[in-house]
């Protein structure tokens, strides 16, 4: 039984962390059709914030919160200038957007190589968060400990949906991101300006970015290719939750991150990768929109 | 009129299959060292992924981004082979003893002992992977970004995997050091030539075939699923199977490709079939011109020189000029460096009547299915 508990949160906190990453590409993949491979990047980007602003301040507790507005800033700008410089011009060519943007990863990863070196670099994480909350003893004597930076990053990610679902239901902002979402032609002859809120849109999606690359740096090292592995992930939640939801994301996330950690400790690694995968195929043959999808009267 | 232009294309592409095969075979040979001629040898590996890329995406619309999975699996089909022969009958292959541990031969490895079960696996082994992926995804209408996605996830995952397994499929090293070609050995330079000669007249053959199938019914229905699936459906045919046949024989040529670069590099690794490398396919395929049948395969080359020449000189250099050309060709100039040829044309010869040349517009890919 402690077992199985223990997996399960290991999953969550996997869970978590794809979560924050997919969260933002929900957002931008919904509203304009467009996949931005430079999403890790922006990732990347968070991170190296962190272990800059680490570098200005010594404590590290302090330097960590600080770190998640202006990671989101920075990260949020990044993809406001991807957007007006590439995207925008291409959104009714979704797949070379995909290309594009994969090109512009590739610079911004030679760019951090010549910044920080290619090596990884490492922050140190704050003392409150180094321990370990212990949940309970099982009869048998077998602690189930939770490690206390996956605590945080699991409040991270509840606070940023929390704030998100806040912004999309009650903001006039967000009554106009969905509005584009659902029928982008629609929203415009209303008078919405499109193009300013694909650009919010892109703002707000690449400030998760950041906020996810601020979080992963208590789980591991920062490097220029760190994005690269985890946005495959991400984007396959988004493929299975359903383009631009929310709730579709959320369910997924943690579903594949505790199918990932049960398979993986029942087999290994590399064939709960496999098993994961074609679950996912399988799933697709159920329903190939995904989770949750928009009702809409376009065919197929 | 219609006979008139396609007899001057045909002839124009008898030519330039000619004036390709010449340069091939007899310009290239005695112009370049042993040395350029093994390299060169990897390059046309390169550009036989990007014929079947250029089917599955130029014509066919399919943003495959996990070539490297199928040229994988032919390159490992072969390379096992070849490191089966090369250990000798009964012996294992020196890094299973090494790290593996084994006592004895894998039994999955057993049947690439003998060479025409490897030989056919090369490329059946891609085709049926790509089968059952491309069965399952396109009777359920997945595509677009939804099927590039897959498609990565796939080449992520088999990479993974590979690695996993160190003890049976050499991990993050893959199979090295290989030593013989079906008997020949290939340290000598003569037995390097005349592999060289086999991987170019492959491309050859490949070529022919793609330009069949480009040029039959069959690949006006490609060209039509590309454009409006559901026309096509509504027309009677099945556009899953369509887009099914594209990516298997895609599958298949990427295959054999990777079990031609195995003798012409001497190494197959997990480095050179996941992301980054599925994705640098594609990357040859759209500068060069994903719909021409040519442009893929000279992009391909072309950018495969240029990382040799500039990456080991300059390797941050390079990296900037690659993400940059990406952007720049992608998003300005879709139709790839094919593409330019016609506008010159078409503008010195403004009144040459109208070619059914390939389109220098991209696929108007469908998503609206999926989300709108």
């Amino acid at each position: 039984m402690t077992l199985v508990l223990s997996q399960f949160f290991t999953g969550i906190s996997i869970g978590a962390v794809l979560l924050l990453i997919a969260l933002g590409l929900s957002l931008t993949f919904g509203q304009m059709n467009v996949i931005n491979m430079a999403h890790g990047e922006f990732i990347m980007a968070g991170a190296y914030t962190t272990y800059v602003l680490q570098q200005v301040i010594s404590d590290a507790g302090v330097s960590l919160l600080i770190a998640l507005p202006i990671a989101f800033a920075v990260a949020g700008l990044m993809g406001v200038a991807l957007e007006w410089l590439l995207i925008r011009r291409l959104y009714t060519r979704p797949l070379d957007t995909l290309l594009v943007t994969w090109g512009v990863s590739l610079i911004l990863q030679q760019v951090a190589r010549d910044i920080f070196g290619t090596p990884n670099v490492q922050t140190r994480a704050p003392d409150l968060l180094t321990g370990n909350v212990k949940l309970f003893t099982s009869a048998d004597g077998v602690e189930l400990t939770i490690a206390n930076n996956r605590l945080f990053i699991l409040l991270l990610v509840v606070l940023a949906i929390g704030a998100l679902t806040m912004a999309l239901r009650f903001t006039s902002l967000g009554r106009r991101i969905r509005a584009v979402v659902q029928n982008r032609d629609l929203a415009a002859v209303s008078g919405i300006p499109t193009g300013r809120v694909d650009r919010l849109t892109f703002f707000i999606g690449s400030g998760l970015a950041g906020i996810a690359g601020v979080a992963l740096t208590l789980l591991g090292p920062i490097g220029p290719t760190m994005g690269t592995n985890i946005i495959i992930d991400a984007f396959l939640v988004v493929v299975v939750g359903g383009i631009g939801q929310l709730k579709g994301s959320v369910i997924v996330a943690f579903t594949l991150g505790v199918l990932q950690s049960s398979v993986e400790y029942l087999t290994t690694l590399s064939v709960a990768k496999v098993i994961v995968f074609v679950a996912i195929v399988a799933f697709l043959q159920w329903r190939p929109q995904g989770m949750f999808t928009l009702r809409t009267r376009s065919l197929a | 009129m219609i006979d008139w232009i396609s007899k001057r294309t045909r002839a124009r592409a008898g030519l330039g299959f000619a004036l390709g095969a010449i340069l091939l075979f007899a310009v290239a040979p005695v112009a370049l060292t042993d040395f350029r001629l093994s390299l060169l040898a990897k390059y046309l590996c390169i550009a036989m992924v990007a014929v079947g890329i250029g089917l599955a995406w130029g014509r066919g619309g399919m943003l495959t981004l996990g070539q490297g999975v199928f040229f994988g699996l032919g390159g490992y089909a072969m390379a096992m082979h070849l490191k089966l022969a090369d250990a000798g009958e009964g012996n294992m292959p020196d890094f299973m003893e090494l790290y593996g541990q084994l006592d004895e031969l894998p039994g999955w490895w057993k049947p690439f002992a003998n060479p025409f079960f490897a030989l056919a696996a090369t490329m059946l082994l891609p085709m049926l992977v790509a089968f059952l992926l491309g069965s399952l995804v396109f009777r359920r209408r997945v595509r677009g970004a939804y099927f590039a996605i897959l498609s990565q996830a796939l080449a992520a995952a088999l990479v993974i995997f590979l690695i996993g397994q160190q003890g049976t499929t050499g991990g993050t090293n893959g199979l090295t050091d290989i030593k013989g070609f079906f008997g020949y050995d290939l340290a000598d330079p003569v037995n390097k030539r005349m592999v060289y000669f086999i991987v170019a007249a492959v491309l050859l053959v490949l070529l022919a075939l793609a330009r069949q199938l480009m040029q039959s019914r069959y690949g006006e229905l490609l060209v039509a699923v590309r454009d409006s699936e559901e026309r096509v459906r509504f027309l009677g045919y099945n556009p899953a199977n369509v887009k099914l046949v594209a990516y298997v024989v895609a599958a298949g040529m990427a295959g054999l490709a990777g079990a031609l670069f195995v003798p012409a590099v001497g190494i197959i690794s997990p480095a050179l079939i996941g992301i980054v490398p599925s994705i640098e396919f594609v990357i040859g395929v759209a500068v060069g011109g994903r719909a021409a049948l040519l442009g893929p395969v000279l992009g391909a080359v072309a950018v495969a020189w240029a990382r040799t020449a500039l990456s080991e000189k300059f390797p941050g250099t390079w990296t900037y000029l690659q993400g940059l050309l990406f952007v720049v060709v992608v998003a300005f100039l879709p139709g790839g460096l094919a593409s330019l040829v016609g506008m010159v044309r078409r503008r010195t010869r403004p009144a040459a009547p109208a070619e059914p040349t390939a389109p220098a517009q991209p696929p108007a890919t469908v998503l609206e299915g999926a989300s709108a």
